[in-house]
Protein backbone atom coordinates (compact mmCIF):
# COMPACT_ATOMS: atom_id res chain seq x y z
CA UNK A 1 0.00 0.00 0.00
CA UNK A 2 3.03 2.31 0.22
CA UNK A 3 2.62 2.86 -3.55
CA UNK A 4 -0.71 4.48 -2.95
CA UNK A 5 0.48 8.04 -2.35
CA UNK A 6 3.76 7.78 -4.25
CA UNK A 7 2.84 10.29 -6.97
CA UNK A 8 1.71 12.82 -4.41
CA UNK A 9 4.91 12.30 -2.39
CA UNK A 10 6.99 12.80 -5.54
CA UNK A 11 5.43 16.23 -5.86
CA UNK A 12 8.06 18.33 -4.15
CA UNK A 13 5.93 20.79 -2.15
CA UNK A 14 4.21 17.81 -0.47
CA UNK A 15 6.87 15.11 -0.24
CA UNK A 16 6.86 12.27 2.30
CA UNK A 17 6.73 14.76 5.15
CA UNK A 18 3.67 16.51 3.72
CA UNK A 19 1.97 13.20 3.12
CA UNK A 20 2.47 12.28 6.78
CA UNK A 21 0.82 15.56 7.76
CA UNK A 22 -2.10 14.97 5.39
CA UNK A 23 -2.63 11.56 6.99
CA UNK A 24 -3.04 13.16 10.41
CA UNK A 25 -5.70 15.67 9.41
CA UNK A 26 -9.45 15.71 9.95
CA UNK A 27 -11.50 17.72 7.45
CA UNK A 28 -15.13 18.74 7.85
CA UNK A 29 -17.05 19.02 4.57
CA UNK A 30 -20.35 20.85 4.95
CA UNK A 31 -22.63 19.76 2.12
CA UNK A 32 -22.50 16.69 -0.09
CA UNK A 33 -23.77 18.17 -3.34
CA UNK A 34 -21.63 19.01 -6.35
CA UNK A 35 -18.78 20.75 -4.51
CA UNK A 36 -18.92 18.42 -1.51
CA UNK A 37 -18.69 15.20 -3.51
CA UNK A 38 -15.83 16.64 -5.56
CA UNK A 39 -13.85 17.79 -2.52
CA UNK A 40 -14.57 14.63 -0.58
CA UNK A 41 -13.37 12.33 -3.35
CA UNK A 42 -10.17 14.34 -3.88
CA UNK A 43 -9.34 14.52 -0.16
CA UNK A 44 -10.12 10.85 0.44
CA UNK A 45 -7.89 9.88 -2.50
CA UNK A 46 -5.20 12.19 -1.09
CA UNK A 47 -5.31 10.15 2.12
CA UNK A 48 -6.49 12.44 4.91
CA UNK A 49 -6.97 10.68 8.23
CA UNK A 50 -10.66 11.46 8.58
CA UNK A 51 -13.49 13.18 6.74
CA UNK A 52 -16.72 14.27 8.35
CA UNK A 53 -19.30 14.91 5.66
CA UNK A 54 -22.72 16.28 6.47
CA UNK A 55 -25.80 16.84 4.32
CA UNK A 56 -29.52 17.21 4.89
CA UNK A 57 -30.76 16.01 1.52
CA UNK A 58 -31.19 12.80 -0.49
CA UNK A 59 -29.98 11.87 -3.97
CA UNK A 60 -32.20 12.87 -6.90
CA UNK A 61 -31.91 12.26 -10.63
CA UNK A 62 -31.07 15.92 -11.28
CA UNK A 63 -27.92 15.50 -9.14
CA UNK A 64 -26.30 12.81 -11.27
CA UNK A 65 -25.10 15.20 -14.01
CA UNK A 66 -22.49 16.70 -11.66
CA UNK A 67 -22.46 15.12 -8.18
CA UNK A 68 -19.68 12.67 -8.80
CA UNK A 69 -20.13 10.17 -5.99
CA UNK A 70 -23.71 9.18 -6.84
CA UNK A 71 -25.16 6.45 -9.01
CA UNK A 72 -28.59 5.82 -10.54
CA UNK A 73 -29.43 3.35 -7.80
CA UNK A 74 -28.88 6.05 -5.15
CA UNK A 75 -31.44 8.28 -6.89
CA UNK A 76 -33.87 5.39 -7.30
CA UNK A 77 -33.61 4.57 -3.58
CA UNK A 78 -33.62 8.25 -2.52
CA UNK A 79 -30.59 7.49 -0.40
CA UNK A 80 -29.45 10.34 1.86
CA UNK A 81 -26.45 11.99 0.24
CA UNK A 82 -24.21 11.53 3.27
CA UNK A 83 -24.94 7.78 3.30
CA UNK A 84 -24.42 7.33 -0.46
CA UNK A 85 -21.24 9.43 -0.31
CA UNK A 86 -19.80 7.37 2.51
CA UNK A 87 -20.46 4.15 0.64
CA UNK A 88 -18.59 5.33 -2.44
CA UNK A 89 -15.76 7.03 -0.50
CA UNK A 90 -15.09 3.83 1.43
CA UNK A 91 -14.76 1.97 -1.87
CA UNK A 92 -12.29 4.61 -3.08
CA UNK A 93 -10.05 4.50 0.00
CA UNK A 94 -10.84 2.19 2.90
CA UNK A 95 -7.94 3.64 4.92
CA UNK A 96 -9.75 6.93 5.47
CA UNK A 97 -12.27 7.17 8.29
CA UNK A 98 -15.56 8.59 7.00
CA UNK A 99 -18.04 10.08 9.44
CA UNK A 100 -21.27 10.64 7.47
CA UNK A 101 -24.06 12.67 9.05
CA UNK A 102 -27.59 13.07 7.74
CA UNK A 103 -28.58 16.35 9.35
CA UNK A 104 -29.42 19.98 8.84
CA UNK A 105 -26.55 22.04 10.22
CA UNK A 106 -27.61 24.72 12.67
CA UNK A 107 -25.67 26.52 15.40
CA UNK A 108 -25.61 23.59 17.83
CA UNK A 109 -24.60 21.17 15.11
CA UNK A 110 -21.77 23.31 13.75
CA UNK A 111 -20.31 23.68 17.25
CA UNK A 112 -20.35 19.92 17.71
CA UNK A 113 -19.07 19.13 14.21
CA UNK A 114 -16.14 21.55 14.52
CA UNK A 115 -14.45 19.78 17.42
CA UNK A 116 -10.94 18.53 16.55
CA UNK A 117 -11.23 19.73 12.96
CA UNK A 118 -8.21 21.03 11.02
CA UNK A 119 -10.09 22.53 8.07
CA UNK A 120 -13.67 23.24 6.99
CA UNK A 121 -14.61 22.91 3.33
CA UNK A 122 -17.64 24.93 2.28
CA UNK A 123 -19.82 22.93 -0.06
CA UNK A 124 -23.11 24.48 0.98
CA UNK A 125 -25.72 26.19 -1.16
CA UNK A 126 -26.71 29.20 0.93
CA UNK A 127 -25.26 32.08 2.91
CA UNK A 128 -27.05 31.43 6.21
CA UNK A 129 -24.95 28.35 6.79
CA UNK A 130 -21.80 29.97 5.36
CA UNK A 131 -22.07 32.79 7.88
CA UNK A 132 -22.40 30.21 10.65
CA UNK A 133 -19.31 28.39 9.34
CA UNK A 134 -17.54 31.75 9.16
CA UNK A 135 -18.12 32.58 12.83
CA UNK A 136 -17.34 29.03 13.96
CA UNK A 137 -14.07 29.21 12.03
CA UNK A 138 -13.13 32.41 13.86
CA UNK A 139 -14.26 31.13 17.25
CA UNK A 140 -12.40 27.81 17.00
CA UNK A 141 -9.50 29.16 14.90
CA UNK A 142 -10.08 26.76 12.00
CA UNK A 143 -9.38 27.82 8.39
CA UNK A 144 -12.26 27.44 5.93
CA UNK A 145 -12.52 27.62 2.17
CA UNK A 146 -15.52 29.34 0.60
CA UNK A 147 -16.58 27.98 -2.77
CA UNK A 148 -19.68 28.49 -4.90
CA UNK A 149 -20.82 28.15 -8.48
CA UNK A 150 -23.80 28.79 -10.72
CA UNK A 151 -24.10 28.43 -14.50
CA UNK A 152 -20.55 28.55 -15.85
CA UNK A 153 -19.43 30.89 -13.07
CA UNK A 154 -17.48 30.04 -9.94
CA UNK A 155 -15.82 31.79 -7.02
CA UNK A 156 -13.57 30.80 -4.13
CA UNK A 157 -11.74 32.39 -1.22
CA UNK A 158 -9.63 30.94 1.57
CA UNK A 159 -10.29 32.35 5.02
CA UNK A 160 -7.50 32.02 7.60
CA UNK A 161 -8.46 33.33 11.06
CA UNK A 162 -6.13 36.11 12.21
CA UNK A 163 -4.78 36.63 8.71
CA UNK A 164 -7.38 37.26 6.02
CA UNK A 165 -10.66 39.14 6.06
CA UNK A 166 -13.58 36.89 7.02
CA UNK A 167 -16.83 36.46 5.10
CA UNK A 168 -18.57 38.92 7.44
CA UNK A 169 -15.96 41.58 6.56
CA UNK A 170 -16.50 40.88 2.87
CA UNK A 171 -20.28 40.66 2.73
CA UNK A 172 -21.27 42.71 5.82
CA UNK A 173 -24.74 41.19 5.76
CA UNK A 174 -26.18 37.88 4.64
CA UNK A 175 -27.05 38.25 0.96
CA UNK A 176 -30.64 37.37 0.21
CA UNK A 177 -32.59 36.54 -2.90
CA UNK A 178 -31.31 35.44 -6.28
CA UNK A 179 -27.80 34.63 -5.16
CA UNK A 180 -28.57 31.24 -3.70
CA UNK A 181 -30.94 30.03 -6.42
CA UNK A 182 -29.76 27.54 -8.96
CA UNK A 183 -32.36 28.65 -11.45
CA UNK A 184 -29.58 29.49 -13.90
CA UNK A 185 -28.49 25.85 -13.94
CA UNK A 186 -24.95 24.65 -13.60
CA UNK A 187 -22.40 22.87 -15.78
CA UNK A 188 -20.02 20.35 -14.26
CA UNK A 189 -16.75 22.02 -15.37
CA UNK A 190 -17.69 25.07 -13.28
CA UNK A 191 -18.07 22.72 -10.31
CA UNK A 192 -14.77 21.00 -11.03
CA UNK A 193 -12.92 24.28 -11.36
CA UNK A 194 -14.14 25.48 -7.95
CA UNK A 195 -13.32 22.06 -6.47
CA UNK A 196 -9.81 22.31 -7.95
CA UNK A 197 -9.26 25.71 -6.36
CA UNK A 198 -10.68 24.57 -3.03
CA UNK A 199 -8.77 21.30 -2.87
CA UNK A 200 -5.44 22.87 -3.92
CA UNK A 201 -5.78 25.38 -1.10
CA UNK A 202 -6.87 22.58 1.24
CA UNK A 203 -3.73 20.59 0.45
CA UNK A 204 -1.52 23.61 1.18
CA UNK A 205 -3.25 24.02 4.54
CA UNK A 206 -3.04 20.30 5.35
CA UNK A 207 0.72 20.19 4.65
CA UNK A 208 1.03 23.50 6.56
CA UNK A 209 2.49 25.36 3.57
CA UNK A 210 0.63 28.57 4.39
CA UNK A 211 3.02 30.71 2.37
CA UNK A 212 1.82 29.12 -0.84
CA UNK A 213 -1.84 30.00 -0.29
CA UNK A 214 -3.40 32.01 -3.13
CA UNK A 215 -4.37 34.95 -0.87
CA UNK A 216 -6.67 36.33 -3.58
CA UNK A 217 -10.35 36.10 -4.31
CA UNK A 218 -10.69 34.11 -7.51
CA UNK A 219 -13.66 34.08 -9.85
CA UNK A 220 -14.15 32.80 -13.36
CA UNK A 221 -16.70 32.28 -16.07
CA UNK A 222 -15.85 29.28 -18.22
CA UNK A 223 -18.40 30.15 -20.91
CA UNK A 224 -17.45 33.83 -21.18
CA UNK A 225 -13.74 33.03 -20.90
CA UNK A 226 -13.06 35.27 -17.95
CA UNK A 227 -10.77 34.73 -15.00
CA UNK A 228 -10.21 37.26 -12.24
CA UNK A 229 -7.99 37.38 -9.16
CA UNK A 230 -8.28 40.23 -6.71
CA UNK A 231 -6.41 41.07 -3.55
CA UNK A 232 -8.98 41.83 -0.85
CA UNK A 233 -6.81 42.06 2.31
CA UNK A 234 -7.81 45.70 2.76
CA UNK A 235 -11.43 44.68 3.28
CA UNK A 236 -10.55 43.23 6.71
CA UNK A 237 -12.35 45.33 9.29
CA UNK A 238 -10.81 45.81 12.76
CA UNK A 239 -14.32 46.30 14.18
CA UNK A 240 -15.83 43.24 12.45
CA UNK A 241 -18.21 41.44 14.84
CA UNK A 242 -17.00 38.04 13.62
CA UNK A 243 -13.21 38.49 13.49
CA UNK A 244 -12.47 41.92 14.99
CA UNK A 245 -11.23 43.02 18.42
CA UNK A 246 -14.65 42.97 20.06
CA UNK A 247 -16.19 40.00 18.41
CA UNK A 248 -19.62 38.65 19.33
CA UNK A 249 -20.00 35.97 16.63
CA UNK A 250 -23.45 37.25 15.57
CA UNK A 251 -23.98 34.34 13.20
CA UNK A 252 -23.77 31.82 16.03
CA UNK A 253 -26.59 33.40 18.00
CA UNK A 254 -29.64 31.19 18.24
CA UNK A 255 -32.03 33.99 17.38
CA UNK A 256 -30.64 34.08 13.87
CA UNK A 257 -31.70 30.51 13.27
CA UNK A 258 -34.67 29.63 11.13
CA UNK A 259 -36.72 26.53 11.64
CA UNK A 260 -38.27 26.61 8.21
CA UNK A 261 -36.38 27.19 5.01
CA UNK A 262 -37.44 27.41 1.39
CA UNK A 263 -34.95 25.33 -0.57
CA UNK A 264 -33.89 27.40 -3.49
CA UNK A 265 -34.82 26.42 -7.01
CA UNK A 266 -36.44 23.30 -5.62
CA UNK A 267 -40.07 24.29 -4.99
CA UNK A 268 -39.54 22.78 -1.56
CA UNK A 269 -39.90 23.86 2.06
CA UNK A 270 -37.92 22.23 4.85
CA UNK A 271 -39.40 22.12 8.32
CA UNK A 272 -37.18 21.27 11.22
CA UNK A 273 -38.73 20.50 14.60
CA UNK A 274 -37.69 22.86 17.40
CA UNK A 275 -36.75 19.91 19.61
CA UNK A 276 -34.85 16.93 18.24
CA UNK A 277 -37.08 13.93 17.56
CA UNK A 278 -36.46 10.50 16.15
CA UNK A 279 -39.30 9.46 13.87
CA UNK A 280 -40.73 5.96 13.81
CA UNK A 281 -40.76 5.47 10.04
CA UNK A 282 -42.60 2.12 10.12
CA UNK A 283 -45.41 3.61 12.13
CA UNK A 284 -45.59 6.65 9.85
CA UNK A 285 -45.67 4.46 6.73
CA UNK A 286 -48.76 2.77 8.13
CA UNK A 287 -50.46 5.98 9.19
CA UNK A 288 -49.73 7.93 6.01
CA UNK A 289 -50.71 5.18 3.58
CA UNK A 290 -54.35 6.01 4.37
CA UNK A 291 -54.27 9.45 2.72
CA UNK A 292 -51.16 9.12 0.62
CA UNK A 293 -49.20 6.83 -1.60
CA UNK A 294 -45.89 5.55 -0.24
CA UNK A 295 -43.12 6.35 -2.72
CA UNK A 296 -40.02 5.02 -0.95
CA UNK A 297 -39.12 3.89 2.55
CA UNK A 298 -35.50 3.20 3.48
CA UNK A 299 -33.74 3.13 6.86
CA UNK A 300 -33.16 6.90 6.71
CA UNK A 301 -36.33 8.41 5.29
CA UNK A 302 -39.89 7.94 4.14
CA UNK A 303 -41.18 9.55 0.96
CA UNK A 304 -44.94 9.80 0.52
CA UNK A 305 -47.13 11.48 -2.10
CA UNK A 306 -50.22 13.24 -0.81
CA UNK A 307 -52.28 14.94 -3.53
CA UNK A 308 -49.91 17.22 -5.44
CA UNK A 309 -47.30 17.28 -2.66
CA UNK A 310 -44.53 14.93 -1.74
CA UNK A 311 -43.51 14.73 1.91
CA UNK A 312 -40.06 13.35 2.62
CA UNK A 313 -39.75 12.56 6.32
CA UNK A 314 -36.29 11.98 7.73
CA UNK A 315 -35.49 9.83 10.74
CA UNK A 316 -33.78 12.87 12.31
CA UNK A 317 -37.12 14.67 12.44
CA UNK A 318 -36.91 16.97 9.44
CA UNK A 319 -39.56 17.04 6.74
CA UNK A 320 -39.16 18.27 3.19
CA UNK A 321 -42.41 19.35 1.57
CA UNK A 322 -42.06 19.34 -2.21
CA UNK A 323 -44.47 21.10 -4.53
CA UNK A 324 -44.69 24.40 -2.68
CA UNK A 325 -42.65 27.49 -1.90
CA UNK A 326 -45.30 28.70 0.52
CA UNK A 327 -44.15 28.26 4.12
CA UNK A 328 -47.65 28.50 5.60
CA UNK A 329 -49.02 25.90 3.18
CA UNK A 330 -46.08 23.65 4.02
CA UNK A 331 -46.64 24.13 7.74
CA UNK A 332 -50.31 23.27 7.49
CA UNK A 333 -49.46 20.00 5.71
CA UNK A 334 -46.78 19.30 8.30
CA UNK A 335 -49.11 19.79 11.22
CA UNK A 336 -51.94 17.86 9.55
CA UNK A 337 -49.86 14.74 9.04
CA UNK A 338 -47.10 14.91 11.63
CA UNK A 339 -48.74 16.78 14.48
CA UNK B 1 -16.91 55.46 -22.26
CA UNK B 2 -14.44 52.62 -22.66
CA UNK B 3 -13.28 50.47 -19.75
CA UNK B 4 -11.27 47.31 -19.27
CA UNK B 5 -13.54 45.04 -17.26
CA UNK B 6 -12.22 41.66 -16.08
CA UNK B 7 -9.58 41.93 -18.76
CA UNK B 8 -11.93 42.71 -21.66
CA UNK B 9 -12.38 46.06 -23.38
CA UNK B 10 -15.98 47.16 -22.94
CA UNK B 11 -17.87 50.14 -24.40
CA UNK B 12 -20.62 51.64 -22.24
CA UNK B 13 -22.88 54.68 -22.75
CA UNK B 14 -21.37 58.04 -21.76
CA UNK B 15 -23.97 58.30 -19.00
CA UNK B 16 -22.06 55.66 -17.03
CA UNK B 17 -19.91 57.93 -14.85
CA UNK B 18 -19.69 56.04 -11.57
CA UNK B 19 -19.27 52.47 -10.33
CA UNK B 20 -22.90 52.59 -9.17
CA UNK B 21 -24.19 53.41 -12.64
CA UNK B 22 -21.87 50.78 -14.14
CA UNK B 23 -23.32 48.09 -11.86
CA UNK B 24 -26.81 49.25 -12.83
CA UNK B 25 -25.84 49.12 -16.50
CA UNK B 26 -24.82 45.47 -16.13
CA UNK B 27 -27.87 44.79 -13.98
CA UNK B 28 -25.80 43.58 -11.04
CA UNK B 29 -26.51 46.52 -8.71
CA UNK B 30 -28.68 44.29 -6.49
CA UNK B 31 -25.96 41.68 -6.05
CA UNK B 32 -23.02 41.53 -3.67
CA UNK B 33 -20.19 42.76 -5.85
CA UNK B 34 -16.56 43.37 -4.94
CA UNK B 35 -15.00 46.04 -7.16
CA UNK B 36 -11.35 46.65 -7.86
CA UNK B 37 -10.74 50.00 -9.58
CA UNK B 38 -7.33 50.58 -11.21
CA UNK B 39 -5.78 48.09 -8.79
CA UNK B 40 -7.49 49.43 -5.66
CA UNK B 41 -10.15 47.49 -3.86
CA UNK B 42 -13.16 49.72 -3.14
CA UNK B 43 -14.91 49.82 0.19
CA UNK B 44 -18.49 48.63 -0.08
CA UNK B 45 -19.88 51.76 1.66
CA UNK B 46 -18.46 54.11 -0.94
CA UNK B 47 -17.94 51.97 -4.04
CA UNK B 48 -21.08 53.16 -5.84
CA UNK B 49 -19.92 56.81 -5.69
CA UNK B 50 -16.50 56.10 -7.22
CA UNK B 51 -16.09 58.29 -10.35
CA UNK B 52 -14.97 56.55 -13.52
CA UNK B 53 -12.81 57.81 -16.35
CA UNK B 54 -12.24 56.61 -19.87
CA UNK B 55 -9.74 53.73 -19.94
CA UNK B 56 -10.19 52.72 -16.28
CA UNK B 57 -9.42 49.11 -15.38
CA UNK B 58 -12.07 47.36 -13.32
CA UNK B 59 -12.42 43.89 -11.85
CA UNK B 60 -15.95 42.97 -10.83
CA UNK B 61 -16.57 39.84 -8.76
CA UNK B 62 -20.05 38.91 -7.63
CA UNK B 63 -20.84 36.46 -4.86
CA UNK B 64 -23.03 33.48 -5.60
CA UNK B 65 -24.44 30.84 -3.29
CA UNK B 66 -24.81 27.61 -5.26
CA UNK B 67 -22.72 24.61 -4.58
Amino acid sequence: MSERYSRQELFDPIGKEGQMKIQQKHVLIVGAGALGTGSAEALVRAGVQKITIVDRDYVEWSNLQRQQLYHEQDARNRLPKAVAAKRRLTEVNSEVEIDARVMDVGVEEIEELSRDIDLIMDATDNFDIRMMINDMSQKANIPWIYGACVGSYGISYTIIPGETPCLQCILETVPIGGLTCDTAGIISPAVQMVVSYQVSEAMKILVEDFQSLRKKLVSFDLWQNQHTFIQIDKIKKPNCLSCGHERTYPNLSFTNQTKTAVLCGRDTVQIRPAEPVERDLDHLTQALSIDGEIDVQNPYLLSVDINQHRLVIFKDGRVLIHGTKDISEAKSLYYRYLG
Amino acid sequence: MRFFINGDQVEVPASVQTVGSLLEHFDIDNKVVIVEHNGNILSKDTQTEQKLEDGDRLELVHFVGGG
